[in-house]
């Protein structure tokens, strides 16, 4: 369901947001993006039954009597799930509603179990929030505000597989749902048609992505499906009242949504400047031809006859029950990213660790003595660079804070250069972090040579074999001095510590 | 004792294979098809479990000999309406939509039975999914009425009403939405008890309307159905519209009496379309009541007109969404068909009969967009109104009540062909469903139908109590059941003969 459907929606306008009109051959044209957000609570059990919401099992190892659908079962409301959204409607500085109650959406589809979700109609558990968002602007960054209508609770769906030649329903020689989905509590989050630009809308996804993960209530994952995004969007010309929307599904990335905008809004725009008209339908994104096309059209008004269901209580939310919930409301992106910058760390950085949920071992880092800057760099870097091509996260690898601090404390005392921290990075990552970066370096032998005695032998080899070098150097061109410290690196297999070399070189040389 | 558990079940099961068509192989029994249906068998139950009877019975009396600790009812048998589910038994809600489902799990209600060591013979016949007013509407053919096997028991619950007036069963579980507890009480001459909304777990009740459907005893006195019900009552965590209070105490105050309380009759319940006979047997059981010391008031429910009209908006409307699920994709009936949508199509063409399919059609378009206001919305607001006239009337009168059914039982056939007809015999029953308040229905005497001058059919005394105060109920009913002195056991040329 819509913001849409409930009443008049009060959209702003690009120029409100500074934001640039587009450009069509007829003149300007201003678009209007709402989007609508899916999130999958990580609660430990469904939303109506005591299940598991494990992701990946077997299909339909997950599943009772209450989530199939069962004739005679009923449901419950998982207390977890309320409180969860209850927190996530708060940091979006929403309201929570004292008294709310579920609807039944009536409508026949195969996996859905019992043929109605139970959703959220008249009264949403949260209505009217918002989020500031901030947006790239060439250099800079401009902070917008995107309300929200309403954060609303209901329950996931199972899934379908289509088994056959063209792995889509039409055609296929059977069909397989699988109901371990089925019931997970999912919370639709409705934003106002505040979006003008594809840019707003992606720092709205991110940002929205971020919080959840704040709060803890999912992990968010775009491809795992616990978040994902649907987006409507119309264009008008300046002035005018809101044009046809379309609703455009399958956004699997916030690359994909900012693209899928910006295709459509020119899509729209070439329609109407060729005199026709856009029709509300919903449209398929297709990433790899980078097009929207026509899932379906909407040619009624699907009536989901919604009414109150009666195997459910009301959910009330007395004060001191939202209080208590703020009460457990963690530090949000926004307050993080103003730390972080305060403590030194790039903006972009900030945002980064932040988006990716770095910020525990950030924080970690620094309290087990990192410099801020440092920490964030190696974070950001090297840590996320090499995880990421070893395909695990922050938190499956091993790694802590702490580690990432030793290796920064083991760079500083002159231990590890920083050619050496990688490779010891590497080794921590191996062993899952079983190893700390003390204990790596020693065993594979990584540990910097900056003994003077050591090196100056190496040094001294150097300077007899480069004459010509040498002489070069003397003669003024002081840049060559980093071919001779690199062979001695060469011959130290890359241990020698630079500082030490740099200074005996000179020393010899004389320069 | 003199008699075994396993002699009780034994003699139960041997009068279920003689009066009810039941043709059993002594493992487990199937119930015949209506073709089939012998014009002499009452047709009570849909599907007996022999064996598993058996087998608990001899275990009740295996741990009975050797001292163990048994349950409150331990060894007594009792007929099941094919509404709530057992796992491993048949649950087929009297509906061909349902055909070869058999649950993987009990309801609440069949648990708690189970824990009291209640011996479950069988599955009983109903309406399609609990709709309708005489057992008429089952995929399986009619139940009939054991006193006069040419007229109905009532419905929905007359496979279970039947049962216990047909000596098949001392005790039996049905439902009631709008009176089908009650209704077949009347019509079978028991005791049939409707209890407060919430008070008797849902969980595993195959919902027809979630916000009225409630499970209740059926028994041959109030004091075996209070028992009944106090078994079953009690707050069950797996149904959210389950009440946390814990339940009145239905068997300590059943023998106090009842001077001095004032029983309040209802103008709007006894009027027009109620036959002479039931009038009658109504009056008579007013004097009764004064004779015992209560006080007769008049009150009025101003809204109890519009009940009937509100009520066969919100069942239906709840039940158009409560019967999507039956599709053909997870369990029961099939019918291929190229698509998914033609599937579910031809699925719900077959398995649904054309009472349901008239639910189903009222329902859809009561909760449509344009007509909800109009329809569901005000019935719900009428519902509203009508709770409100009971809390006033419960200012001035202890308890209510009313005929049960405004006809005795009529003959199988007689209103089929018109369904309103039908809808009216609910009249005095769906006003407590549709506030939630306790109702009982108790044999009060009997009086001729008025196709049928010389039967005798059993009239059945409807008593209400406020919320939560089943207790007054069957209080009311103990004391008027005990000076009545009715035995009802159905007697005469077409009953069935009885022991």
């Amino acid at each position: 369901m819509t913001a849409t459907d409930l009443g008049e929606i009060s959209a702003t306008t690009a120029a409100e947001h500074g934001v640039a009109l587009l450009e069509g051959t007829t003149g300007p044209w201003e678009l209007v993006v709402g989007l609508e957000v899916h999130v999958e609570l990580q609660t430990r059990t469904k939303m109506w039954c005591g299940c598991s919401t494990s992701f990946g099992g077997d299909p339909n190892t997950n599943v009772c009597p209450v989530c199939t659908g069962q004739p005679g079962a009923l449901p419950v409301v998982n207390e977890q799930a309320v409180q969860d959204a209850t927190l996530l409607g708060l940091a979006l500085n929403g309201e929570i509603a004292p008294v709310c109650r579920f609807h039944r959406k009536n409508y026949f589809y195969p996996d859905l179990a019992k043929n109605y979700q139970i959703s959220q109609y008249d009264v949403p558990l949260v209505h009217d929030g918002w989020l500031d968002v901030d947006v790239p602007v060439g250099d800079d960054l401009v902070t917008r505000r995107v309300r929200i209508e309403r954060l609303h609770m209901e329950e996931d769906t199972g899934k379908s597989l289509h088994v056959g030649s063209t792995g889509r329903l039409h055609g296929a020689d059977r069909s397989l749902i699988d109901y371990n989905r089925c019931g997970i509590p999912l919370l639709e989050i409705v934003s106002r048609p505040d979006i003008h630009d594809p840019d707003t809308a992606q720092a709205y996804l991110r940002e929205l992505q971020s919080i959840v993960r704040a709060t803890g209530v999912s992990d968010a994952r775009m491809e795992e499906g616990s978040i994902r995004c649907d987006a409507n969007v119309s264009v008008r010309r300046p002035g005018d009242p809101l044009g046809t929307r379309t609703e455009i599904k399958n956004l699997n990335s916030v690359r994909s949504l900012g693209r899928a905008i910006a295709y459509e809004a020119q899509r729209q725009i070439a329609v109407l400047e060729d005199g026709g008209t856009i029709v509300m339908e919903t449209r398929h994104w297709d990433e790899g031809r980078g097009v929207t096309e026509t899932l379906r059209v909407k040619e009624s008004v699907t009536d989901y006859r919604y009414f109150p269901d009666p195997d459910l209580v009301e959910i009330t939310s007395p004060a001191d029950k939202v209080e208590a919930v703020r009460a457990r409301l963690p530090e949000l992106p926004a307050a993080s990213r103003a730390r972080l910058h305060a403590a030194g760390v790039a903006t972009h950085q900030a945002s980064t660790i932040i988006v990716t949920g770095l910020l525990p071992a950030f924080d970690e880092a620094v309290a087990a003595g990192a410099d801020a800057s440092a920490a964030a760099n190696w974070l950001v870097g090297d840590v996320a660079g090499q995880l990421s091509a070893e395909g695990v996260d922050f938190a499956g690898s091993g790694l802590t804070g702490t580690h990432v601090a030793e290796l920064i404390a083991l760079i500083e005392d002159g231990t590890l250069s920083t050619n050496l921290a990688k490779q010891v990075l590497t080794g921590m990552i191996q062993s899952r972090g079983a190893k700390g970066p003390a204990q790596i370096a020693k065993e594979q032998g990584l540990e910097q040579v900056s003994d003077e005695g050591e090196l100056r032998g190496i040094v001294e080899q150097v300077v007899a074999d480069n004459a010509d070098t040498v002489a070069a150097i003397r003669g003024g061109n002081d840049k060559a001095i980093g071919a001779l410290v690199g062979q001695v690196m060469k011959q130290t297999r890359g241990k020698a510590d630079p500082r030490t070399t740099n200074q005996l070189l000179r020393e010899l040389i004389g320069s | 004792m003199d008699v075994s558990a396993l002699e009780v079940v034994e003699a139960h099961l041997q009068r279920i294979l003689s009066v009810d068509g039941v043709d059993g192989d002594g493992d487990v029994w199937t119930a015949v098809g209506s073709d089939d249906l012998d014009q002499r068998d009452v047709h009570a139950y849909l599907h007996v479990t022999a064996t598993a009877a058996r087998e608990h019975a001899a275990d009740v009396d295996r741990r009975r000999a050797a001292g163990e600790e048994l349950g409150p009812l331990a060894g007594v048998p009792l007929a099941l309406k094919d509404v709530l589910t057992m796992r491993g038994v048949p649950t087929t809600c009297g509906s061909r939509m349902l055909d070869g489902w058999v649950p993987p799990y009990d309801a609440t209600v069949t648990e708690r039975l189970r824990a009291a060591d209640v011996v479950v013979l069988g599955k009983t016949n109903m309406d399609e999914f609990a709709m309708g007013s005489s057992t008429e509407n089952s995929a399986y053919g009619p139940t009939r009425n054991p006193w006069d096997l040419g007229r109905v028991p009532g419905g929905s619950s007359g496979g279970s009403a039947a049962a216990v007036a047909g000596l098949m069963a001392p005790l039996a579980i049905g439902t009631d939405t709008g009176g089908s507890i009650r209704q077949p009480a009347a019509l079978t001459g028991i005791v049939g008890a409707k209890p407060t909304y919430g008070t008797v777990s849902r969980y595993g009740l195959v919902a027809f309307a979630s916000s009225l459907d409630q499970a209740g005893p059926f028994a041959r006195t109030v004091e075996d159905a209070a028992q009944l019900q106090a078994l079953i009552h009690g707050h069950d965590p797996r149904d959210a519209t389950s009440i946390t209070d814990t339940p009145a105490d239905v068997l300590g105050t059943l023998r106090d009496g009842i001077e001095g309380l004032r029983v309040g009759v209802v103008t709007e319940l006894q009027g027009d379309g109620y036959e002479p006979g039931v009038r009658r047997v109504f009056e008579q059981a007013l004097e009764r009541f004064e004779r015992l010391g209560a006080k007769i008031v008049e009150v009025s429910l101003p809204h109890a007109g519009y009940g009937l009209p509100a009520y066969y908006l919100i069942a239906p409307s709840e039940a158009s969404s409560n019967l999507a699920r039956f599709d053909g994709v997870r369990y029961g009936l099939r019918v291929d068909a190229p698509t998914a949508e033609e599937m579910n199509a031809a699925t719900r063409a077959a398995g649904f009969g054309p009472e349901v399919k008239r639910r189903i059609m009222i329902g859809t378009h009561a909760l449509s967009s344009g007509y909800y206001d109009a329809y569901y919305l005000q019935a719900s607001k009428v519902r509203t109104l009508i709770a409100q006239d009971f809390a006033t009337a419960f200012e001035q009168a202890d308890v209510l009540v009313s005929p049960t059914s405004p006809t005795v039982a009529f003959g199988l056939g007689d209103k089929t062909a018109d369904p309103l007809a039908m809808y009216l015999n609910d009249v005095a029953t769906v006003p407590a469903s549709l506030a939630g308040i306790p109702a009982l229905s108790l044999p009060a005497g009997t009086a001729e139908a008025p196709d049928a001058p010389d039967a005798s059919l059993p009239v059945g005394l409807q008593i209400m109590a406020p919320l939560l105060r089943d207790d007054l109920m069957y209080r009311v009913g103990w004391a008027f059941e005990r000076d009545l002195g009715f035995t009802p056991i159905p007697a005469g040329d077409t009953a069935v003969e009885v022991l």
